[in-house]
């Protein structure tokens, strides 16, 4: 994986200093909270419903097992002894004190990570495939190019006051596992007559006004990756709306536009900056490259499983997935226990993922935009030690991409934008399925749900999701069908009238009884409503 | 600063730029609109506002001796993209951030091009040059010229 | 009755105005009636308090009842962790906020 060199690691001291001296003055007076803001939010500090909650960057989702250690270290020095994985290859810390902040950035810089960027009107944390480097499917592994575009946009001059906040993913094979569409900025490594490229897709998003990103460019030469990138951006920066929030991110831009016009508009940018000479060498990009190359795998390894224990079995098949080495496979670790909170993980759990990182996965470990943890390098023949760990620790759930592997938002019980309570409603959900049984024969089932209309949920990319809203001070529960975050990127959509709390989860209910009546054999969900539509779950929720 | 009075001529004066980094002369006297400008043939000195479109004065950067940028708030970040405009067309002259002009913007404001700041509220002179100095090397390659990380690595 | 609310600065912690300070029990808040914009004021540009606003309760046996679902979760805690909230022996402290 990316180590900082001395440039990096004075880049990210620096930032602790500027922060350190910024939370000085705010204690002093001399900043106002409203100056402080967003000063703080660059360095992903909110103020939350019960405290100050820091949103902490794992650029790419890769971490090693000295970073979790120190994740879960922080948990216990700074906060109440846990941190929640977020559904953009982040973790949040809910309880942490403005006078202590500077103190926890400078011990993450001691293990090269940081909270640059992680808020604020700027280009966020840039995410990546979580099976990068792992997926016999991929073209190349992406990070290098994410690195490359994390070094880019760190402390951009131009862009850290955008009308909005920025999101950008990096994939590299035709199965999306990263939401690409729906980023402000979706890249696509891909290949065109030998060479290597990437296809840009500007202008997705969830939130209010939720829009699957356009392609605006199928091929952008490699060396020319960056003066792209700041040519999309600076349209934005120039032309998108600024009166008023919830237009302001670049979807709307693109939409008012149009894609060709913004296409245009972003060629002849792209033009005048290819003559400004800004792409950094492509030395740079080769220098990246060896820091992610294969760890040295094993052969000969046997691939033959044990499946005599059939729990163990069980998560085999629900929790590994195919690797490009033979005798290996990527191992994801499930943060949804049956009435747990989704994301979370305590700072004992997190130390023994770290554990587990250094034994058994090249010391290298993934976080997921789902909420889980990917060892990403297991052998095969160490997967029933492995399971034994896990179990014990309380994170061995077979339940990987089922209707028990909720994605929620923290919701009302700690954010201070949500309408209603997310988490409840996930525990309520899985513990239904858990006690009714259905969830393996339901198999891939992707619930998302979110507490307001901001989407960190995903509601609109589940096949079924769940959206909170206030209605008249009590909480309230849309249902919609439909959707998906893969490379088959669907918006779903709502089925009527919201419900309860109770009334939602007896609503999931009721549209999985549907499903299962409904289906072809070999069907998702997701094809079963595809092929017949919202009408039969119409029927059944309110008929 | 003061409102645009007679003939548009408005913003700030010399009197009220807290950094300058130029050895030249200062204009003194104050700016027009962009329109105004644009309708004037002899003046040097004009304010462009975030909704104007810095690369209408392109074909008249031989005559321009200051240009004003104004933050009316410092979260509107166009101005920054105007600045780098004008330092990509080679614009030679004094570029001033004027208005809502804090500490923390001025290193990114500096790299944009800027080479006055003419904040309304004065800053705090310590707290000012530690900003301007805080960042010993940058990713980016941006207006101030400065050769970015990704290539004093490769010499 | 009007109460007043907001997070300590340094600790983030969530206070309630009490007549004299900022207590971190909703119980302890005070009915400001018409001073609500004033003591904000004061209190916001003295550093005692951050991000304060004013909101309507309600007082009844058990106490101090903030009129928003929203402001109940900051006076009790996440409703998911009983365990980090202000009654932490109380497994069903969360149905307070409903």
């Amino acid at each position: 994986m990316y180590l900082y060199d001395q440039y990096d690691q004075a880049m990210v001291d620096a930032r602790v200093e500027e922060f350190r001296d910024q939370t000085r003055r705010r204690l002093e007076g001399k900043l106002s909270e409203d100056q402080f803001k967003p000063l703080r939010l660059m360095n992903g500090l909110y103020l939350q419903l019960h405290a100050y909650m820091l949103r902490v960057a794992i650029p790419y989702g890769t971490l090693n097992s000295r970073q979790m250690h120190m994740l879960a270290d922080i948990g216990n020095k700074y906060d109440r002894g846990y941190g929640h994985f977020t559904t953009r290859q982040n973790i949040q810390y809910n309880w942490i004190k403005l006078e202590e902040a500077p103190d926890l950035l400078a011990d993450l810089a001691s293990v090269e990570m940081h909270a640059i960027q992680t808020s604020g009107n700027c280009i966020r944390n840039i995410s990546s495939d979580h099976f990068a480097g792992a997926a016999a499917d991929e073209l190349v592994d992406p990070r290098p190019y994410a690195e490359l575009l994390r070094q880019w946009s760190s402390f951009h001059p131009e862009f850290s006051f955008l009308p909005r906040k920025f999101k950008i993913a990096v994939i590299a094979s035709d199965t999306d596992r990263a939401a690409m569409k729906l980023h402000d900025i979706g890249i696509q490594i891909v290949e065109r007559d030998g060479a290597l490229g990437a296809a840009f897709y500007v202008g997705g998003g969830m939130g209010r006004t939720p829009m699957v990103a356009p392609c605006i460019r199928e091929f952008v030469p490699l060396d020319q990756l960056v003066p792209y990138a700041e040519a999309c951006l600076r349209v934005y920066n120039r032309y998108g709306r600024r009166d008023n929030k919830y237009k302001a991110r670049i979807k709307i831009l693109v939409h008012e536009l149009g894609k060709e016009e913004y296409a245009r508009q972003v060629e002849e940018e792209f033009a005048h900056l290819l003559s400004q000479g800004i792409e950094p060498p492509l030395a740079e990009l080769e220098r990246i490259k060896p820091f992610f190359a294969d760890p040295e795998f094993e052969f000969g390894l046997p691939t033959g499983i044990d499946r005599s224990d059939p729990d163990f079995a069980l998560w085999v098949d629900r929790n590994a997935v195919p690797h490009k080495a033979p005798g290996y496979v990527s191992a994801v670790i499930s943060l949804k226990p049956v009435g747990g909170i989704p994301g979370d993980a305590s700072a004992a759990q997190m130390h023994e993922m770290a554990e587990l990182t250094k034994q058994y996965s090249f010391d290298e470990c993934r976080v997921t935009h789902t909420q889980n943890i990917v060892l990403p390098h297991v052998k095969i023949a160490d997967l029933h030690a492995l399971w034994t760990r896990l179990d014990a620790a309380g994170l061995a759930n077979p339940n990987i991409d089922t209707i028990e592997d909720i994605i929620a938002c923290p919701g009302l019980d700690y954010c201070s934008l949500a309408n209603a309570r997310s988490i409840p409603v996930a525990q309520k959900i899985s513990q239904r399925f858990s006690a009714n049984g259905r969830t393996a024969e339901l198999g891939e089932l992707k619930l998302k749900i979110s507490g307001c209309i901001n989407a960190c949920g995903h509601h609109h990319a589940g096949h079924i999701g769940i959206l909170g809203v206030d209605k008249k001070g009590v909480e309230n529960y849309q249902l919609l069908l439909g959707g998906s975050e893969a490379q088959d990127t669907s918006l779903a959509r709502i089925t009527g009238p919201g419900f309860d709390e109770p009334g939602i989860v007896d609503a999931v209910e009721t549209v999985t009884d549907v499903y299962l009546r409904e289906r072809d054999a070999g069907e998702r969900f997701l094809d079963t409503y595809r092929r017949i539509g919202m009408e039969p779950f119409k029927e059944a929720l309110y008929g | 600063m003061a409102d645009a009075g007679i003939n548009g001529i408005g913003g700030t004066s010399p009197d009220e730029v807290q950094f300058r980094f130029r050895d030249d002369e200062p204009v003194d006297h104050g700016t027009v609109t962009v329109d105004s400008f644009l309708d004037q043939s002899n003046a040097s000195a004009v304010r462009i506002e975030p909704g104007d479109d810095a690369r209408a004065l392109l074909p008249h950067l031989g005559r321009l001796r200051l240009v004003e940028v104004n933050f009316p708030v410092f979260s509107d970040g166009r101005g920054y993209s105007a600045a780098r405009v004008l330092r990509e067309a080679e614009y030679a002259g004094e570029l001033r951030a004027v208005g809502d002009v804090l500490i923390d913007q001025l290193a990114l404001l500096r790299r944009c091009g800027f080479d006055a700041f003419a904040p309304d509220q004065r800053l705090n002179e310590v707290d000012a040059v530690a900003a301007f100095a805080r960042w010993e090397n940058v990713y980016q390659h941006a207006a101030d010229r400065r050769r970015p990380i990704p290539e004093l690595r490769h010499g | 009755m009007k109460i007043l609310t907001g997070n300590d600065l340094k600790s983030g912690a969530v206070v309630w105005w009490d007549g004299t300070g900022w207590s971190i029990y909703v119980n302890e808040a005070v009915d400001v009636g018409e001073r609500a914009g004033e003591i904000l004021a004061r209190e916001q540009s003295a550093r005692r308090v951050n991000a304060a606003y004013a909101i309507e309760a309600s007082r009844d046996a058990n106490g101090v009842r903030p009129a928003h679902i929203k402001d109940r979760v900051r006076a009790l805690g996440p409703t998911v962790r009983p365990d980090l909230t202000l009654k932490p022996a109380d497994p069903e402290v969360g149905n307070w906020v409903i």
